[in-house]
């Protein structure tokens, strides 16, 4: 381990009791945090400080703590999952903190994702998405040989790192539009890359991109705030590819052909 | 006294699954929608199983306490999935699998239900890549494997270092796609409180809405329980946060027969414990014990000066150096299991050699790979690994060794099934990690997902519909008609207002990190029966203290992140001593478990004469001994033998 010492922090954080009542910032102090330490274990100490003193703690989303489930979602010092760039804010370790730094914590602020409580916002738009499109339609037991379809390394590899987004929302929260386009392209970069894929390319891109119209998320501007926030480093490349397939999808949809019967 | 029927079927182990499935009752595709199954959780096991029989046509509510299906712990499982497939034409078969399984669990697994698992193996992979799960591929297009601990075979399918992302994420597509098309109606942040029984069969649940406080039951034709394990019972643990023992407990309080509770996997690769404020520990992939090797320093006195960071790892002759488990374990190396490399980690510190600060730790030095293999092969296939590893400790793992050490990681025991995945309770059904099945003593890595996938894809959606086939066409119960469902809401709504009401001083936090403390000491990775005993007795004053002195700030009908954890850890509490109790009656060491009074040389000894079996708990009462039953374990294909990794 590397050197360890403590430090002290004024924490100013964003409290709101539900979805409807109005929010306002706290300001508390908290000492005693070992650099060692995760910013979600400093907000635990906290927490302790809170509920010692019969204060109802800062409810914040977290699951996993080792970065991949997605789950912690808050914005720290204006950054989502904070200033060190390819982390989540589990794997934030308070190392990156000055002695007597003031730290600001909101959640994440987007219409699309309503707050709960505190830092708890709803994601649920996002599984609606997925919902949409995000999958294969294969029936359980009807699989071919894994080994029948040969893939490309290259194509597997842009696939893999496509599928790295673990659905945190850093995305949305960092774009001034509140755009899900990093999200969405992530997983259709995934799954039109394949040839498992490909027969509902058009139709996954087409409902995809419905679904979060819908939800009220915003367009892209390409700005690549999303890009630059995101935890597991997706890139605006997926957009780009989205992009396409959206524009293919959409002109074979109106030169659709009359191959169909008359009823 | 629990009937422990086993429901194998007749026949030649390889024919046992066929036969089963040949057997089980189908449901016609029209009624199916008229059946209502419930599935808690929404890991591998939970997911596949409720888009699986979403899929045929159930009617089917799926429940799980984060804001997402797609955080289910299973998503943080690295290394890879075990498949017989034999891609790597290195003598690798279904059989080798079984075996290589039920050796590595130490006899203590049912021999059908593991060979079912290695025979469903590979329609796993084939399942998996039609999903879309980008396993890791060669150039020429087919999928690659890797190695991994307790065989010497390459069956290892991975996706980089996140494998149980990608399955869990292909699951969670097949889910919400059932989602999408109205088949699987989908709870987030609901919380399972309890089991409900009507007429001694398993017909619903009553659960918390984690955002509202709301208390709701839930009636249904069965209901299937895979909410993993409960390795959180040591506070510090490779678990999420939320990771929690209370669907199972509850299961077990209503009757249902808890197997081996004290079987619970120490991984030997995790990042050392750093301090009381650390809320959870992190594991490195034991993929990297392919290419690092594990190593302490010969002499005491080189491993205090490290410790005291007077002395770099990197300035340790070679001759100096330990590499114990390729000193005791020449075939195997540095991939023996797990049980046997955290053990000889334990031995190492325990002998003052230790590193890390606390003692507590050994090097994985990947120096010997990096000098063979270059840094830039080393950062392909653990790049990510690395990197997490220097953003938790700011060491450099390419330029130093990394610092490892035990933690608990996945539990082996968990509710008892029969063949069937069936629990003692008719209609509750388990699967997962909360199911006891197929690891024995200690499983292999690579196997749990393996496990979960295989009894949510293939083995609940075979046997559920035979069950509801059974119980008839009479439709689930009226929640108005049957008493006992407002009677379980009543029992949570005491429950929750009997934590709220106590006012003491400290936090569920504060008994939960002295529970852990206590768990880890008296039932780690060595156990005497005087430490168990000690434990129990331990673990009773906690649970007095907890009830006499626990502060739940807020109130129950709303968010209350405190509440949550109250209540996890009440349970805890409560397993935490059947879970020793079952340690001291078995007075044998066996995988995990190794009685220091039981060992040749820091090996486990077995007693096959009296051990063979399952120990499957009974709840009695409150303040009654829960009763022990034995299921004994019938070996026809496989013969004992003393574990060798040598």
């Amino acid at each position: 381990m590397s050197e360890e010492k403590t430090i002290s922090l004024t924490i100013k954080v964003w409290r709101q009791k539900g979805k409807d009542a109005r929010g306002y910032f706290e300001t508390h102090k908290v000492s005693n945090v070992s650099t060692g330490s995760s910013f979600l274990e400093m907000l635990d100490i906290l927490n302790e400080d809170l509920v010692a003193q019969g204060k109802e703690p800062i409810a914040f989303d977290h699951d996993c703590r080792e970065g991949i489930c997605g789950m912690c979602s808050m914005t720290i010092n204006g950054m989502p999952h904070g200033p060190l760039p390819g982390v989540t804010t589990c794997q934030l370790h308070m190392r990156h903190f000055r002695d007597g730094e003031t730290i600001t914590i909101e959640p994440w602020r987007a219409k699309p994702f309503p707050v709960i409580r505190d830092l708890i916002v709803d994601r649920s738009a996002f599984d609606k998405i997925i919902q949409a499109g995000g999958f294969v339609s294969v029936r359980t037991g009807s699989a071919i040989d894994a080994n029948i379809m040969p893939i490309p390394k290259e194509v597997a590899d842009t696939a893999m790192d496509a599928a790295e987004c673990i659905g945190c929302g850093a995305c949305v929260a960092a774009c001034k539009n509140a755009s899900a386009m990093l999200f969405v392209a992530s997983k259709v970069t995934q799954l039109n890359s394949l040839p498992q894929g490909k027969p509902e390319k058009d139709r996954r891109v087409l409902a995809m991109v419905k679904a979060m119209d819908d939800a009220g998320f915003g367009n892209c501007s390409n700005l690549g705030e999303c890009q630059a926030v995101c935890p597991k480093g997706q890139t605006l490349d997926f957009i780009a590819k989205m992009n396409r397939d959206y524009a293919v999808a959409t002109v074979k949809k109106i030169f659709k052909s009359t191959g169909k019967k008359k009823k | 006294m629990i009937t422990l029927n086993s429901n194998i079927p007749e026949g030649p182990l390889a024919q046992k699954w066929s036969k089963r499935k040949s057997e089980l009752k189908l449901v016609n595709p029209a009624n199916r929608r008229k059946y209502h199954i419930i599935v808690v959780g929404s890991g591998l096991a939970g997911g596949a199983a409720a888009a699986s029989l979403g899929e045929m046509g159930f009617n089917v509510s799926c429940f799980c306490y984060q804001d997402s299906p797609r955080r289910a712990h299973s998503i943080a499982a690295q290394g890879g999935i075990n498949a017989a497939k034999n891609y790597q034409n290195d003598g690798d078969s279904v059989y080798r699998l079984f075996y290589d399984t039920v050796k590595g669990g130490d006899f203590r697994a049912r021999e059908a239900n593991v060979y079912r698992l290695a025979e469903v193996s590979n329609a796993i992979i084939d399942q998996c890549v039609a999903q879309g799960v980008p396993f890791a591929r060669e150039y020429g297009g087919t999928l690659a494997n890797r190695s991994f601990g307790g065989a010497q075979v390459s069956r290892t399918f991975y996706a980089r270092g996140q494998t149980g992302q990608q399955l869990l994420l292909g699951a969670y597509s097949a889910l919400s796609k059932q989602i999408g098309l109205g088949t699987v109606k989908m709870y987030n942040r609901h919380e399972m409180m309890d089991l409900v029984l009507v007429n001694g069969a398993a017909k619903g649940i009553v659960t918390r809405n984690l955002v509202t406080g709301e208390i709701k039951s839930w009636n249904a034709d069965c209901v299937v329980l895979c909410t993993g394990g409960y390795g959180n019972v040591f506070y510090l643990s490779t678990n999420a946060q939320g990771c929690n023992v209370t669907a199972a407990y509850r299961a077990y309080k209503h009757g249902a027969g808890f197997a081996n509770p004290c079987f619970t996997q120490i991984h030997p690769t995790c990042i050392p414990v750093h301090g009381e404020q650390q809320s959870k520990l992190t594991l490195m992939s034991e993929s990297l014990r392919n290419d690092g090797r594990i190593w302490v320093p010969k002499s005491r006195e080189d491993a205090k000066l490290i410790r005291e960071g007077k002395k770099s790892p990197n300035d340790i002759k070679e001759e100096d150096r330990d590499y114990y488990l390729e000193r005791k374990y020449p075939s195997f190396g540095n991939l023996a299991p797990r049980d046997i490399s955290s053990r000889a980690a334990k031995e190492a510190c325990d002998d003052g050699r230790g590193v890390a600060s606390t003692g507590r730790g050994v090097f994985l030095d990947f120096r010997d790979a990096i000098e063979r293999l270059g840094e830039q092969t080393i950062r392909e296939r653990y790049g990510n690994l690395f990197d997490m590893y220097e953003n938790i400790t700011g060491v450099n793992p390419y330029k130093n060794p990394m610092q490892i050490y035990p933690a608990s990681h996945y539990t082996m025991g968990g509710l008892w099934v029969d063949y069937n995945l069936m629990s003692n309770i008719p209609g509750l059904f388990v699967g997962g990690e909360a199911n006891f099945s197929d690891h024995g003593a200690n499983r292999l890595g690579a196997s749990a997902l393996m496990q979960g996938l295989s009894d949510g894809y293939f083995v609940l959606p075979a046997t559920v519909p035979d069950y509801l086939a059974k119980c008839g066409l009479g439709g689930m119960p009226k929640k108005e008609e049957h008493p006992e469902y407002a009677a379980a809401e009543a029992a949570v709504r005491e429950r929750i207002d009997k934590l709220m009401s106590i006012k003491g001083t400290h936090s569920p936090r504060y008994f939960h990190q002295k529970l852990g403390h206590v768990v880890w000491e008296k039932c780690g990775m060595g156990r005497t029966k005087e430490d168990l005993i000690e434990g129990v007795k331990l673990v009773r004053e906690i649970r007095k203290e907890f009830w006499k002195d626990l502060r739940v700030v807020g109130t129950k009908d709303e968010l209350n992140v405190e509440l949550e954890r109250a209540s996890r850890v009440a349970d805890f509490l409560e397993f935490a001593e059947l879970m020793l109790r079952d340690a001291i009656e078995r007075d044998e060491s066996c995988g995990c478990h190794l009685r220091t009074e039981h060992q040749d040389k820091g090996e486990a000894v077995r007693n096959d004469k009296d051990f063979a079996h399952v120990a499957v708990w009974e709840y009695k009462g409150d303040d009654v001994e829960p009763e022990l039953n034995k299921e004994p374990l019938v070996y026809e294909n496989v013969h004992f033998a003393t574990r060798s990794y040598k």
